[in-house]
């Protein structure tokens, strides 16, 4: 897939291949810390020595998958990809390179799409992925502990044959590894059911950059003793040290599981069956998710969607999904909202799914979106939370912006139960960032957003992309001076993920 | 033209099963219209769409627990008109109720309850048991021409051409003359989702009512039920370092090389 090689790492040429292209921002952003050096052949030694398996290489094509991001943006140039098979291999591996002040980039399935998980230079790369054993699942309690490794469909069909859910799911469930969901903070479509990621991590184990190893595991739910630390490093995106272990409190499989996809005229319309959905609903309600239909377009021309106007698709459709544990009850209660719902007006049409082949059909949809807009052209990717009185507003902002670059098209999806959007701008057929289009975008959709008392990252965090946004247009200078001085304590050499998260400084 | 169409309700495809005493577990487990049996009310609905065919009414029917009404509501919310529920609580998934029994529950609806039937479209097989014979079994009590596994079903004349599906190739019938019976296959259709405003019609449309027993058909089982086990669990895959290893196992475990 990825076929285009770079001769230079000077990133000023702007070379277009079909799926692989830098953007600009790489020029300009970010530069790693002064103190840090370069990995050498002897470094590789060193390494060896101390871990089972360490993959080295100076040709781009061999550790691509490691130096390459998912979105086709980013790509680092690391030579050394060390792949640990223990916490203790993790330990080594980040007290020598504190030592040898060398920077670090943990890896777990590489899916960012900030550019969080792959060098920015030479970094070494610590591949969380053969951390992937379970330890236990506790059947009664629902509490699974495992490696950082483990791949999260793994993991969810794994609970699942003990009638267990994972309490996240997102499109890159056949990618992503919980380590990687937990440094991040993942969201997903099921946030608004089972809370974030904080709700639901009881206990991990985590490495600290000089290779001090933190056992932060639990057994169970409740317990205020001291200042709750694990929680740091959630979100933290791998820049104040490496989780290793999760132990992740697991809901009960609901034996009820039903879908319904419904249309809208207008976006109004989709606030006001939100409220409905909560209210007739109550508490089986688990997704509300939306795609406009711009997007519907796109998705259109690869999958079959469920209820359209004749030839054309619907101003914006809802996926609603409900769980529960009596299915007559849940589809009683369903079929008494959707009727209510069309009585009124907000829903002009739409489709319950009968059996679950239609409810993953249904769900593909909403999932495909991000994997379907990558094939069709450059994206320029924004993940946006917002007031819902704003959601789309921000959308039609952004299109009338972009009347003189007709070739740009605004596609939304998005969570907005939790008020978050997925807005993105792609070009058709052409992968290359056009310079004009970038500027008629930022920072003016930036400034929209904190306007309206939004965040400028809702769940996909910082990364290389958005870091130097933090202080402009996140959070005030008092709280990010504290965040440095956090970072200062844990990682005083700046060997994790450096030029990441936190501005960078130039 | 008057259509019946067949609908059983069965254990959702996308379930995993256990097995327990009496057979598969049944209880909680999601159900859903048998996919086959989808792909029929398809076929029978198209029809009724195309004016050539002259379709008077579609009418679906189905045999089993109260609940198959909820799965004759999703067929008329695909477009059959009505619906007649034959009441039994006996297990449809070979465990009790057996084919030779709906086939003659089938042909009683048609000989004294709905007696102008013209086509009896049902899916090749039920996922449950797995048969495929309630649809030639009817047709041979009924003396009517049938034709199976259906992937292509056009009018021509007083009659259809229709093409089946074979593990050589495709044959193609050609029925002269309705009545007929027609059991469908996979590639025949892609079955409609049900929209929401014909969900909620569905709810107005009639279902008749009947008990299983007040047809003068034996509904014991024919066939006994000895044994339901699970598959053996597949061993795991291993993976070989090298073409030489790969060899040596081919040769030396599988006993696939000489």
């Amino acid at each position: 897939m990825f076929s285009c090689s770079f001769a230079s790492n000077r990133l000023t040429s702007a070379s277009s291949c079909a799926a692989f292209h830098l953007a600009r921002r790489l020029v300009s952003t970010t530069t790693t810390s002064m103190s840090l050096r370069s990995p050498n052949a002897n470094d590789f030694q060193e390494l060896s020595k101390r871990i089972d398996k360490v993959l080295i290489s100076h040709d781009a094509q061999t550790l691509l998958k490691y130096n390459a991001d998912w979105t086709g943006h980013y790509q680092g140039r690391s030579k050394i990809v060390c792949q640990p098979q223990s916490t203790q291999e993790v330990a080594s591996i980040l007290k020598y390179c504190n030592k040898e002040k060398i920077g670090v980039v943990p890896q777990a399935g590489n899916t960012s799409v900030v550019g969080g998980s792959v060098p920015i230079q030479e970094e070494v790369i610590l591949s969380l992925e053969r951390l992937d054993g379970i330890v236990s699942f506790d059947d009664e309690n629902g509490i699974l502990t495992c490696g950082a490794g483990c791949v999260l469909q793994s993991l969810q069909e794994k609970v699942a044959s003990y009638s267990h859910l994972m309490p996240i799911d997102l499109g890159a469930k056949g990618s992503c590894q919980i380590g990687g969901n937990v440094s991040t903070n993942a969201g997903g479509q099921y946030y608004y059911r089972f809370g974030s990621i904080h709700a639901n991590i009881i206990g991990m184990e985590v490495v600290l950059p000089d290779g001090t190893i933190l056992d932060l595991l639990s057994k169970i739910q409740k317990d205020n003793t001291g200042y709750d630390l694990k929680h740091l490093f959630i979100g933290a995106e791998g820049t104040l040290g490496v989780i290793t272990k999760v132990a992740i409190k697991c809901p009960r499989l609901p034996t009820a599981r039903n879908v319904a996809f419904l249309a809208c005229e207008s976006f109004d319309m989709v606030r006001k069956t939100l409220t409905c959905a909560k209210d007739e609903l109550g508490e089986i309600l688990a997704a509300f998710e939306f795609i406009d239909e711009q997007m519907l377009d796109q998705v259109g021309n690869r999958k079959k969607i469920p209820v359209k106007h004749g030839e054309r698709n619907y101003p914006f459709c809802i996926l609603l999904e409900t769980q529960g544990s009596n299915d007559e009850h849940d589809m009683a209660k369903l079929e008494s909202f959707v009727e209510k719902s069309i009585t009124l007006g907000n829903v002009v049409d739409g489709t319950l799914a009968q059996d679950m082949k239609q409810v993953n059909d249904m769900w593909e949809i909403r999932e495909s979106c991000n994997p379907i807009i990558r094939e069709i052209g450059y994206n320029y990717k924004y993940d946006i939370s917002l007031p819902l009185s704003d959601y789309y507003d921000i959308a039609e902002e952004m299109r009338e912006r972009l009347v003189s670059k007709p070739e740009a098209l605004v596609v939304n999806w998005g969570h907005v139960i939790d008020g978050n959007l997925h807005l993105n701008i792609i070009t058709p057929g052409d992968f290359s960032a056009d310079e004009q289009i970038i500027a008629l975008i930022e920072p003016f959709i930036f400034e929209s957003v904190v306007r309206r008392g939004g965040s400028i990252s809702a769940e996909h965090g910082l990364g290389q992309s958005k870091n130097n946004y933090l202080g402009k247009y996140a959070k005030k200078d008092d709280i990010v001076k504290v965040m440095k001085l956090l970072k200062s304590i844990f990682d005083p050499n700046g060997i994790m993920n450096p030029g990441k998260f936190l501005p960078s400084t130039k | 033209m008057k259509i019946l169409v067949g609908v059983k309700r069965v254990v959702d495809y996308a379930v995993k099963v256990r097995v327990g005493a009496n057979g598969v577990e049944l209880k909680n487990v999601k159900m859903s219209l048998n996919p086959f049996c989808e792909i029929a009310v398809e076929a029978a609905v198209r029809l009724k769409e195309n004016k050539a065919a002259s379709v008077s009414e579609v009418v679906a029917l189905s045999i089993g627990p109260k609940q198959c009404q909820e799965t004759l509501r999703t067929a008329m919310a695909m477009g059959c008109d009505r619906a007649i529920h034959i009441h039994t609580d006996l297990r449809g998934d070979y465990m009790e109720l057996q084919s030779d029994s709906v086939a003659k529950l089938f042909q009683k609806v048609i000989e004294e309850k709905e007696k102008d039937v013209d086509l009896v479209l049902v899916g090749k097989q039920a996922i449950d048991s797995d048969c495929g014979q309630v649809g030639p079994m009817l047709a041979g009590y009924l003396n009517w021409p049938q034709a199976t596994f259906a992937a292509k079903i056009d009018l021509d004349g007083d009659g259809l051409m229709v093409e089946r599906e074979t593990d050589q190739g495709t044959e193609t019938i050609k029925i002269a003359k309705l009545p007929a019976v027609v059991s469908c296959d996979l590639r025949l259709n892609e079955p409609r989702y049900a929209t929401l405003p014909n969900i909620m019609k569905a709810k107005k449309k009639k279902i008749d009512q009947f008990q299983a027993d007040e047809f003068d058909v034996d509904l014991t089982a024919k066939n006994k039920v000895l044994e339901v086990f699970e598959p053996p669990a597949r061993k795991e895959g291993i993976t070989v370092d090298n073409v030489n290893q790969l060899i040596d196992k081919l040769k030396n475990e599988a006993g696939l090389l000489q």
